[in-house]
């Protein structure tokens, strides 16, 4: 069957509206298989961004003027936007952040600090990106907290049992992700958070890896705190959100000072403003927030289930590929995993083979992907890691197998 | 005994059939990189680990009759390739030669990539250690 007919997305349309798909690397057609690190941005987002600034640029939300009005509307309409993206119960419980890093450290620094006590403990993930372990460990120095390991299996999975029993009543925080950056693994999250609920520990959610594949509903799941990075969803680079339950972000402490997170201040006592302000200081990042909600809107109407089911058969596809090439072996086997295929081919550093992608125009990843850890479980350096977008196509795997083949023929 | 900057010009010459081509480019830079004399595995130390390198380069160098002499490898194809070029030029050079050589070669064959960025690290990081190996040597040898 030709893999092209299973999927239901116009994949020419859809380049259409990347413009970068139209350069050349290397006298080559750009390939972009980067898509883990950050994606590629639509027209509609492009064109956000330059039409603030070009029409209402503003401070927001405490100028009379026009302009502010127009760029305060604009900016809440996607904290609305993400509100909806994620089905959270109020906008108030959606904070504008730089991305996932911000959010996991806002949450460390600030419900960690305020409640966690010496000898209390953190359980994360063999999976977790550094942004999900380096907070915790600062944290839990400072508390006298100590963080526990949930293992992974040979297939990149979760163990789920071993889970059950790091839990005890010292458990207050649990924090892991939605899906693996190095992976692809999607993890159980909502029985996490049912064993962690069951425990009395608040469970925070790495969605990075999830904002831009996989259908996101807080309510259902029942998560305490749920973070994403616009960048990694179509969206612009140094804006992302923090989900928290509102009760729980009412009961912590603000996590930076300045304007706009106070109601009043006096040389001898400031009170904080409401939810979600308290943890928005200072001038926000208005531009990006604003082309960020385009970029949902782009998600939206694309239809999350069209994209995860082009996505899923390019993974198909690619695994079968590339993963049958001679000395290519797969790093992450999951059989649940967004579209990530992560491997290494026997006797050839990954640094050598996306380097020679990289002279056929394929952007690929290599490198150990923020998580050492993970790494040390395989016994590897670093993997070659192809992620996909919903602008790649069947063809563009077909060059990256093609490429891969290469390498190796040159090589062995 | 050919001077660095022959030297230079003679790669920049050989890559020149290449015609630019990166993937040609970097299979050539690999199969040099085959062809540099194996260092000896008991001087692929951290101490001899170049500093700022993405993969890793291990370097060496010894003064014999007033000239330095490299040794090195990588664990990477192509960063080894790189590095035996760098060990074809300054081997066999004197201390004052290297501390003063102006390196020319590696935009002119296209492998601009490697320098300033985040890659370039690695290779300006190689210079920078070979030159301080020529500078440690010259200092040695005046002693």
């Amino acid at each position: 069957m030709n893999p092209a007919s299973v999927t239901a997305l116009n994949v020419d349309e859809i380049r259409k509206q990347f413009p970068v798909l139209n350069r050349k690397v290397n006298g080559k057609p750009l390939i972009y298989f980067d898509n883990a690190a950050t994606s590629q941005k639509p027209i509609s987002v492009i064109e956000a961004l330059a039409e603030y600034y070009r029409n209402y640029n503003a401070n927001i939300h405490r100028g009379i003027h026009t302009l502010a009005e127009e760029a305060t509307k604009a900016y809440e309409h996607t904290r609305e936007q993400a509100r909806a993206f994620i089905n959270a119960a109020s906008p108030r419980e959606i904070i504008f952040v730089r991305g996932v890093t911000e959010g996991i450290n806002l949450v460390a620094a600030s419900y960690g600090r305020a409640f966690l006590r010496n000898n209390d403990e953190v359980i994360i993930s063999g999976l977790e990106h550094h942004s999900n372990i380096v907070p915790w460990q600062l944290i839990c120095g400072q508390t006298g907290a100590k963080l526990k390991v949930i293992p992974v299996s040979e297939s990149g999975e979760i163990d789920l049992e071993a889970f059950t029993r790091l839990l005890s009543s010292r458990t207050r925080i649990v924090a892991v992700n939605h899906a693996s950056n190095s992976l692809g693994t999607i993890n159980p999250i909502k029985e996490i958070i049912r064993l962690a609920h069951g425990a009395g520990a608040v469970v925070l959610i790495d969605g990075a890896q999830a904002g831009a594949h996989l259908p996101i509903d807080v309510q259902e799941l029942d998560c305490d705190f749920y973070c994403l990075s616009s960048h990694k969803m179509y969206g612009p680079t140094g804006t992302g959100i923090l989900y928290g339950k509102s009760h729980l972000l009412e009961k912590m402490p603000p996590y930076q000072g300045g304007g706009e997170m106070i109601k009043e201040v006096t040389f001898e006592k400031t009170t904080w403003n409401d939810l979600p302000y308290k943890f928005e200081a200072g001038t926000p990042n208005i531009a990006d927030v604003i082309a960020f909600g385009k970029a949902m809107e782009f998600i939206r109407q694309t239809g999350r289930d069209v994209i995860e089911q082009h996505e899923q058969a390019l993974l198909r596809y690619a695994t079968e590929k590339v993963g049958s090439l001679p000395g290519v072996r797969l790093i992450g086997t999951a059989p649940q995993k967004v579209s990530v295929l992560s491997f290494v081919v026997d006797g050839i550093h990954p640094f050598d083979v996306g380097q020679l992608l990289d002279a056929r125009g394929i952007a690929v990843r290599t490198g150990h992907h923020c998580t050492q850890p993970l790494m040390d479980r395989y016994g590897i350096e670093g993997t070659v890691r192809a992620s996909f977008a919903v602008y790649n196509t069947f063809a563009e795997v077909d060059a990256l197998t093609e490429g891969v083949r290469r390498v190796i023929n040159f090589m062995r | 005994m050919k001077t660095i900057n022959q030297l230079q010009d003679e790669i920049i010459s050989e890559f020149a059939l290449l015609e630019g081509d990166t993937e040609m480019t970097l299979f050539y830079i690999m199969e040099l990189g085959e062809k540099l004399e194996p260092m000896k595995e008991a001087d692929k130390t951290d101490d001899n680990l170049v500093k700022g390198c993405q993969s890793k380069v291990w370097l060496t160098a010894r003064l014999e009759n007033d000239r330095v002499w490299f040794s090195a490898d990588s664990n990477t194809a192509i960063t080894k390739g790189l590095v035996s070029l760098l060990v074809r030029i300054f081997n066999g050079q004197t201390p004052d030669d290297i501390i003063h050589a102006d390196l020319y070669f590696i935009s002119k064959i296209g492998m601009e990539r490697f320098i300033g960025t985040q890659r370039s690290n690695g290779f300006a990081a190689m210079v920078k250690q070979i030159k301080l190996y020529a500078l440690a040597l010259k200092t040695k040898q005046e002693v």
